[in-house]
């Protein structure tokens, strides 16, 4: 497939990451030379320079025969006009553009096909937030994935000493817990995947996945460790457009405080946030976090765009008694660095942003893809086509499916119903397979495996 | 470094090299000359060399890094040559190694200049095998290896810009390096195909046509007669020649683009290309006016004619002759040769200091003097409308001042071991631009022969110096790049 990529940003470099293969032209285009030059120089990929709107721009980045554009630069108003272009002059099959402003979005009409003619819009810092209220209402998991329009639930829990099934093997769960059908995928030991069978055992340490029907997430979580009490005071530190659109939405259910160092950015902020107590000051000043009671707090959540920020004021909170800290964390060799040390849950942008755009992109039918553990680990939600004789996998068994190595069925959405997978569960067409991949690398046989493919016909 | 990674991809090129001398083997059945137990011998011991060395190291299989990259471009060129004198030690067992491997390396670096006589009596596949090494090493062994070769990407670029020629090689012309180097072979080849078609329309037998389409398209001047062109006394095939040089000495990537978008817009839009046969076309006539002037030739038109094929021969870096320039009047043969250290374009089959980097050093010294003029000026080095960023301009100062001490040094150490300043000074020239003849006693109308093993084995390091630009085979010299 042919992809230009406008933007060589956080998220443009991660989406070229994922997508550079053999079976993918990608290019990208950037206004800043030496951004291009350090992607180039990692990842075999064309780059050209240049404002990323401009036709000549466009045309010299082969957009002309290209299946499909990804917009994600700074400017929205770049994207929508880049995504406009490559529709009308050059019929460019696929856009996707990054939007921020809400304004775009409130309307269909403006992306619509007689507006910019986006089909994908993608609001990174939106992901995020929700990313990060998932985490306010379940403290205890370190990610919580949505599936299938919300009935399945996969979450990351880290089992502590103390949880029932610590020490127990996986095949206990359904004595504990008998009436939720839930299923662990993977478990993940010092970094490494284990393959969870029966007769695994959980260990505390181990980062655990599982997969259950949304209302049962908490039961599950319980096995794996004490649960804490829920949240109820959250501190961001950072009033930028994450820190806005995370206190706005916190702001009914939560006491929130917003701490930003820029004095008009926090006039602007409380004007727009009425039941929030925005703060003007640093997030790494001591004093001030001492006389906001952050000790108190139990969700510290680090926000700003600057990484050793982040790093730092939540290190501080943390060990001034806040009970869990969250921090956003940009560079991956900083995630792995912190992570587990002090900062409960770091969270790295770019790689729970784009799992929503990597679905587009997918071969076979792919309505979602989450990107796990920093992008290691993958779980996508499938929908079956065809039947045995044109898919691999319609109407089979799941003992039966030929599945690559590290892969596991978690479950089979049927309409309404939430199927847990078992060895005997048959799949039809037009379910919606939850799959969990262990290693990127085996993500492509996982695809074709969905695919329905001309020479099975 | 994964130094064993580099060993495991160098087996992969050396076995690729193998099934390379399928060609002249191919041939020599085909003719049924007398050197077909030259190949079968020289191909089994490069393919078990190969095989040996791959099974040892197969489990190697990193991501290369640029180290490595640099590593495994020097390595292919200084032990390719080694494997391509087999075929030539086994036919003439009177060849020292020295001498073979000079011929190998004149080859494969494009440059022409050779140690054997009596080139006419040699069997048809030998004299094909020298031209098919010329070919080969014109666009690159390693740029084929990416090509055919699943060499991985990132891996791929570093070498494809270890071992391509020019200062800038950053932009690419497919987003993925295979289809990159896919699209050159093909340009080649096909040029190449045309090259030999025109050849045989012009009067040569297939054969002649094919071998000298091979080192036309190559820029290196061997040749099947010890008479190079003059053996066919044709302003035709002149002609034909001096058009493929002309071809060969443009960047591919032009080609590639023109071809691409079936439009001559590109030509227009490289920096050089005008450039370069702006140079040639005025250095032709002024040699021709001036050999006319000197009374060399009686009539201009035959001045003409020998001046047109020499000097675009000599400029190209490719080195056929067809008439003993060493006799002319020495001011023609000196401006050939400074020709040929910076006439072709980068990105060609040609050598020397490229036409790119002679714009650069051009500008950048008019850029001073205007600096003198006015102390406070801000003005970068432009190339047909695109600022070039001072690293590169630098680059290419350190690339002139050491591609220039490297002549300097040759020529002190010929000179030292006995041969005259003339001889000296030219068959270094002629060396690092991968010219082929000089002048004195290494002119058109003698052999590299003359010189000792000594200054045989000087003109082989300073031919692959000039094909792998100086820095490629330095940088794995010097110690910092060993320290870890």
């Amino acid at each position: 497939m042919k992809i230009v990529i406008l933007g060589a940003g956080q998220v443009g470099a991660s989406v070229a990451e994922s997508l550079v293969s053999e079976q993918n032209d990608i290019t990208v285009v950037d206004i800043d030379h030496s951004r291009l030059r350090a992607l180039q120089d990692r990842l075999d990929l064309r780059t050209v320079t240049g404002s990323a709107s401009h036709p000549s721009v466009l045309v010299e980045a082969g957009i002309e025969d290209a299946d499909l554009l990804i917009a994600v630069t700074q400017s929205d108003e770049t994207n929508l006009v880049a995504c406009k272009l490559a529709s009308q002059l050059f019929n460019v099959p696929r856009r996707i553009a990054r939007v921020r402003a809400t304004d775009y979005l409130n309307d269909e009409k403006v992306l619509g096909p007689d507006g910019f003619e986006v089909d994908l819009s993608i609001c990174p810092e939106q992901v995020l937030t929700d990313y990060i209220v998932k985490l306010v209402e379940f403290p205890e998991a370190l990610q919580v994935l949505d599936f299938a329009d919300g009935k399945v639930s996969l979450v990351a829990v880290r089992a502590y000493k103390g949880g029932p099934l610590v020490g127990h093997p996986i095949k206990d769960l359904r004595h504990h817990i008998p009436n939720v059908d839930a299923r662990v995928v993977a478990i993940f030991r010092r970094d490494t995947a284990v393959a969870p069978g029966g007769d695994t055992l959980v260990e505390a340490g181990d980062e655990v996945f599982c997969l259950a029907p949304a209302d049962d997430i908490r039961r599950v979580m319980k096995e794996l460790r004490r649960m804490d009490r829920p949240v109820r005071r959250v501190m961001i530190a950072g009033g930028g457009n994450i820190g806005q659109r995370l206190a706005r939405a916190l702001a009914p259910d939560y006491s929130v405080r917003v701490i930003d160092h820029n004095k008009r950015r926090c006039e602007a902020l409380a004007a727009k946030l009425e039941r929030v107590l925005v703060l003007n000051g640093d997030a790494t000043d001591e004093e001030l976090l001492e006389q906001e009671n952050v000790a108190e707090m139990d969700l510290f959540v680090a926000v700003t765009n600057d990484d050793e920020n982040n790093i730092m004021s939540s290190l501080l909170a943390k060990r001034m008694g806040a009970r869990r800290v969250v921090a956003l964390i940009n560079r991956r060799s900083y995630v792995d660095l912190v992570q587990r040390a002090q900062i409960d849950v770091a969270i790295s942008p770019a790689q729970a942003t784009i799992g929503k755009l990597l679905a587009h992109v997918r071969r076979g039918d792919i309505v979602a893809v989450h990107s796990l553990r920093r992008g290691a680990a993958e779980a996508l939600e499938a929908v079956v086509h065809g039947d045995r004789e044109s898919c691999r996998v319609t109407g089979r068994r799941i003992e039966e499916i030929e599945l690559p190595p590290g892969t596991t069925i978690g479950a089979v959405v049927r309409g309404d119903e939430v199927l847990m997978a078992h060895h005997d569960t048959q799949i039809l067409a037009e379910d919606h397979v939850i799959v969990f991949v262990t290693d990127k690398k085996i993500l492509p046989k996982v695809e074709r495996l969905f695919q329905v493919g001309a020479r099975f016909l | 470094m994964h130094i064993r990674a580099v060993l495991r991809l160098l087996a992969l090129v050396i076995m690729l090299f193998a099934g390379c001398m399928l060609v002249p083997l191919g041939f020599s059945l085909l003719l049924d000359d007398s050197a077909l137990h030259a190949y079968d011998k020289a191909i089994l011991v490069t393919l078990l060399a190969g095989l040996v060395l791959w099974v040892l190291t197969r489990r190697e299989q990193r991501e290369l890094q640029t180290r490595d990259g640099f590593l495994l471009v020097a390595l292919v060129w200084t032990t390719l040559p080694g494997f391509a004198t087999l075929p030539l030690l086994f036919y003439l067992p009177g060849l020292s190694f020295t001498d073979a491997y000079f011929e190998a390396v004149s080859g494969l670096t494009a440059s022409g200049g050779t140690v054997l006589s009596g080139l006419d009596q040699l069997p048809a596949s030998i004299n094909l095998w020298r031209g098919f090494m010329i070919w080969l090493g014109g666009m690159g062994v390693i740029v084929l290896a990416v090509a055919i070769l699943p060499l991985l990407g990132v891996g791929g670029s570093q070498l494809y810009r270890a071992e391509t020629p020019g200062p800038m090689k950053d932009t690419k012309l497919t987003p993925r390096i295979a289809e990159t180097a896919k699209g050159l072979w093909f340009v080649y080849f096909a040029l190449t195909g045309l090259c030999l078609l025109a050849y045989h329309w012009a009067g040569m037998t297939w054969l002649d046509a094919l071998m000298h389409a091979f080192t036309t398209m190559g820029l290196g001047g061997f040749s099947t007669h010890n008479a190079s062109y003059a053996y066919w006394n044709s302003p035709k095939i002149e002609m034909v020649a001096i058009v493929f040089m002309l071809i060969a000495g443009i960047n591919f990537a032009t080609h590639f683009l023109a071809w691409r978008k079936l439009a001559l817009a590109p030509y227009r839009r490289d920096p050089e290309a005008f450039l370069f046969v702006l140079v040639l076309g005025a250095s032709v006539a002024g040699v021709a006016l001036y050999l006319y002037a000197a009374g060399t030739y009686p009539d201009f038109w035959t001045a003409l004619r020998f001046a047109a094929f020499n000097v675009v021969s000599i400029a190209t870096t490719t080195g056929y002759s067809n008439t003993d320039f060493n006799a002319w009047p020495i001011f023609a043969p000196l401006w050939m040769l400074f020709l040929c250290s910076f006439a072709s374009c980068s990105g060609s089959t040609g050598s020397g200091m490229k036409m790119i980097r002679a714009q650069i050093l051009f500008k950048q010294s008019f850029r001073e003097l205007l600096r003198i003029i006015h102390p406070k000026l801000h003005r970068p080095v432009m190339l047909s409308g695109h600022a070039i960023e001072n690293t590169i301009v630098f680059a290419v100062l350190a690339y002139v001042f050491v591609y220039v001490s490297c002549i300097i040094l040759a020529t002190l150490l010929l000179t030292g071991s006995g041969l005259d300043v003339l001889t000296a000074f030219s068959a270094a020239v002629a060396s690092i631009n991968n010219t082929g003849p000089g002048l004195g006693e290494v002119g058109p109308a003698s052999t590299y022969a003359v010189l000792n093993d000594f200054q045989t084995w000087i003109c082989s390091f300073l031919m692959l110096l000039g094909r792998l630009e100086l820095f490629t085979l330095l940088v794995v010299l010097t110690p910092s790049f060993w320290r870890k």
